[in-house]
């Protein structure tokens, strides 16, 4: 009896999604990345397609840098405070794109203004000709107010705008049609609450296409394991064809990596866990390569050591595909 | 595996004689499907049937122990792709390798560092995988019967050739080794594994593996690992997702084994990340050649997390914890009881040395924000969880003053009417918890 061919063809697809415009295209990016198009389970290249590796963007933000903890802020501390030094600075880290963190528009973190933040979002897409991905604040009246303003000042870049959520996705949406961006749906952890979202978002205009989901994110042993089963379970779903989950996944890791105590806790503290300099960035490329396993296709970090390392490691599992293709 | 009624109505004579007691084969059938009648109470069903019946109801995964005793590990018994389907049952083995030419107790301290507690399991590396790099069976047998007696932990042998592993598997035969012969088995080995009764890995690709497989069960042997060999991460996540499968979709017998993993990467931050990947993607044994707590433990934790039941909340018990000693002028800390949720202000407040109660409110293991919405962590509920509790009996006047998370702080007025008492609005994040009993606190309670 020969081995049995258990290779399996599903007959649903995910989105592929591009985020950024050329000049060509109306914008001023000096290149795009697209992300989804999969009808496989992550990396298995034996029985479906998995055209583009996933892409890894940085984060920077105004806001200050005091809560990063110290071994993501080394890396930028040249650079914090300058959101142009530090845009040209994640391209040399070899990010695929920039993630602006909004933050600093909290009223807790400094309070800039819509027209600052709006700014910020222009001088950055002139520092650096990378896609660009804009992070609200988690507070809506804050993103309601921000957001309009922001996506108005890279109309034309083909951006990647978030978060909408089930309470609030009216003003984002509306800014994301207006100036032709893609939108983050975030939705937490639940499958059934992001399908109900990209209806609401369907029903205000917004193609499914133009939709990345964010299932929310946990770091490696703090809560990653919940929402990596959450896409898992949403990419079966997609990939027996259901349109609603068919879009592809971003996981916003950087900024949960300080809450893990084995991954930050310095050597003092915590001699038995090893060298922090070494656990900190491989803490962050391990949720990477987690989230990558159940799904994720776009990874924001914090930190650039660990984007080189998960790089490398998602190197020697991506199945490039054909030239031809 | 479940095995239907019709499965069984099939290995039945079909007469319908009625002797079995039950007036038809189909209704017996059902019986037996149904645990509630044996085959053997059918006196007409033959020796083939009551064979192909016990093989049928044998798991798609076969059950493997290594080691002996309390530390023995099972692996295998798998019964889905994806955890949300059930669970993933048995959590895998992570091995550390020791080469026989290496400084052994300095390998057998570097090993037991790296037994850890987290979160209230423990965690540790727990086998040792022990490579023939001496090319001396001898040797090898010295270095594992040391490992032995230092850690009790159970062991992979390694070596390159059957005769090289026959001293150690026969000197420690009662310890059941796990023989891995690279590229075997040869004849030698299934001889070996057949005469010690011990489990040996099966490597190759699929294909070589379907095959040695069964000659080895010819041989009589019953437990066995299979491995894809030096491959890359991409080869061995195909070869574990293809065995899985066939075992699991198809009950191909041949491939129905536990896999070991070997992170074959040079440079110990990728060796970690393949790890973790062979954790989360159906490795049954990961082996590193590494022992260096800040590269072994994330490969630690992603086993922690990937093999906990998702159906079940993974809770700790509600009531109040007494951390560093706490007094009657201590902090009142309410949380909810989620371990992650407790076990983050567990860490914080032990971190913090500060004397501290940590009252944890049933909220069937939820979040705090999921509990609030919930309404299991709302005024009412804590209330009842403080009275319940009787914390504020331990507490002098002016202390009786719980912290609730400032997630939450939306309730703090109500609960404080609720209960007649100053309500103190804690940090968001346990992370915030520190700076909170340094800055914030010893003003809050006017000392
Ligand atoms: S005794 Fe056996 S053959 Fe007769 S009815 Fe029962 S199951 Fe059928």
């Amino acid at each position: 009896m020969p081995v049995p061919d258990v290779s399996e063809r599903l007959s649903g697809a995910i989105n592929e999604v591009t985020i950024g415009a050329t000049e060509e295209q109306g914008g001023s990016r000096t290149r795009t990345v697209t992300i989804g198009g999969e009808t496989s389970f992550p990396m298995l290249s034996f029985e479906g397609r998995y055209p583009h590796p996933p892409a890894f963007a940085l984060q920077i933000t105004a806001a200050d840098v005091d809560d990063w903890h110290a071994e993501a802020k080394k890396h930028v501390a040249d650079v914090a405070g300058d959101l142009e030094k530090w845009a040209g600075k994640c391209e040399e880290w070899g990010a695929d794109l920039i993630c602006l963190d909004l933050a600093a528009a909290h009223p807790d973190s400094g309070g800039r203004s819509p027209e600052q933040c709006a700014d910020d979002v222009k001088r950055v897409l002139g520092a650096s000709g990378l896609p660009l991905v804009v992070w609200g604040t988690d507070t809506d009246e804050v993103d309601n107010n921000i957001l309009p303003k922001c996506t108005q000042a890279a109309a034309g870049e083909n951006c990647l705008f978030g978060t909408a959520k089930e309470l609030n996705y009216r003003t984002l949406a509306a800014s994301c049609l207006a100036d032709s961006h893609k939108i983050i749906a975030e939705a937490p952890s639940d499958i059934n609450l992001s399908k109900q979202l990209h209806i609401l978002l369907k029903d205000v205009g917004v193609n499914l296409q133009d939709i990345i989901m964010h299932p929310t994110t946990g770091a490696l042993g703090f809560g990653m394991v919940y929402i990596y089963t959450t896409i898992e379970r949403g990419r079966i779903a997609g990939l027996s064809g259901d349109t609603l989950m068919q879009q592809p996944v971003v996981v916003n890791i950087g900024k949960e990596i300080g809450r893990v105590k084995e991954a930050v806790s310095p050597e003092e503290e915590s001699p038995q866990w090893g060298k922090v300099q070494v656990r900190a960035p491989l803490w962050e490329a391990a949720t990477a390569v987690g989230y990558v396993e159940a799904g994720a296709e776009l990874l924001v970090l914090r930190n650039p050591e660990a984007l080189q390392q998960a790089k490398t490691a998602l190197e020697a599992l991506w199945p490039k595909p054909p030239e031809s293709a | 595996m479940a095995v239907t009624g019709l499965d069984i109505y099939k290995l039945l004579p079909q007469t319908n004689c009625a002797d079995c007691g039950v007036p038809t084969c189909l209704a017996f059938a059902m019986k037996v499907a149904a645990k509630q009648a044996a085959l053997d109470d059918c006196p007409h069903v033959s020796e083939e049937s009551k064979e192909a019946l016990g093989t049928a109801s044998q798991p798609p995964q076969k059950l493997v122990t290594i080691g002996s005793g309390d530390s023995a590990l099972k692996i295998g018994n798998e019964t889905v792709m994806f955890r949300h389907e059930e669970k993933f049952h048995h959590p895998c083995g992570i091995a550390v390798l020791v080469n026989d030419t290496d400084d052994l107790d300095a390998k057998a301290a570097a090993i037991k560092n790296l037994f850890l507690e987290r979160m209230g399991q423990n965690i540790g590396v727990d086998v040792v995988a022990v490579r023939c790099g001496s090319g001396d069976g001898q040797k090898l047998k010295d270095a594992a019967m040391k490992m032995q007696a230092a850690l009790n932990l159970p062991m992979v042998l390694i070596a390159e050739s059957a005769d090289k592993l026959q001293a150690a598997a026969e000197g420690l035969a009662e310890a059941r080794p796990l023989l891995w012969e690279r590229n075997g088995p040869s004849d030698a080995l299934v001889e070996l594994g057949a005469r010690t009764g011990l489990p040996i890995v099966v490597e190759g690709d699929l294909d070589k593996c379907d095959g040695d497989v069964q000659k080895a069960r010819q041989a009589g042997i019953e437990e066995m690992v299979l491995c894809p060999g030096e491959v890359t991460p991409r080869g061995a996540l195909q070869f574990l997702t293809m065995s899985r499968r066939a075992a699991l979709k198809r009950t191909y017998r041949p491939l129905g084994y536990p896999v070991l993993a070997y992170a074959w990467s040079q440079d110990p931050v990728q060796l970690s990340l393949e790890a973790c990947h062979y954790v989360l993607k159906y490795g049954s044994i990961v082996v590193l050649d590494e022992d260096r707590p800040e590269y072994v433990l994330p490969v630690l934790v992603a086993r922690q997390s990937v093999y906990v039941d998702p159906q079940v909340p993974v809770q700790v018990e509600a009531k109040v914890h007494e951390i560093n000693e706490p007094h009657d002028k201590s902090p009142l800390l309410v949380t909810t009881n989620f371990s992650l949720t407790y076990y983050c202000v567990l860490g914080e407040v032990e971190a913090s040395r500060v004397p501290t109660r940590i009252l944890t409110v049933d909220t069937e293991g939820t979040s705090v924000l999921t509990a609030w919405a919930a309404d299991k962590f709302g005024p009412e509920q804590i209330k009842e969880a403080i009275e319940k509790s009787g914390v504020f009996d331990q507490l002098a006047e002016g202390y009786q003053k719980p912290v609730i998370p400032g997630l939450v702080a939306v309730i703090s007025g109500e609960l404080s009417e609720e209960l007649g008492r100053k309500v103190i609005v804690g940090p968001r994040e346990a992370g915030g918890i520190r700076r909170f009993f340094n800055s914030e606190w010893p003003t809050l309670v006017g000392s």
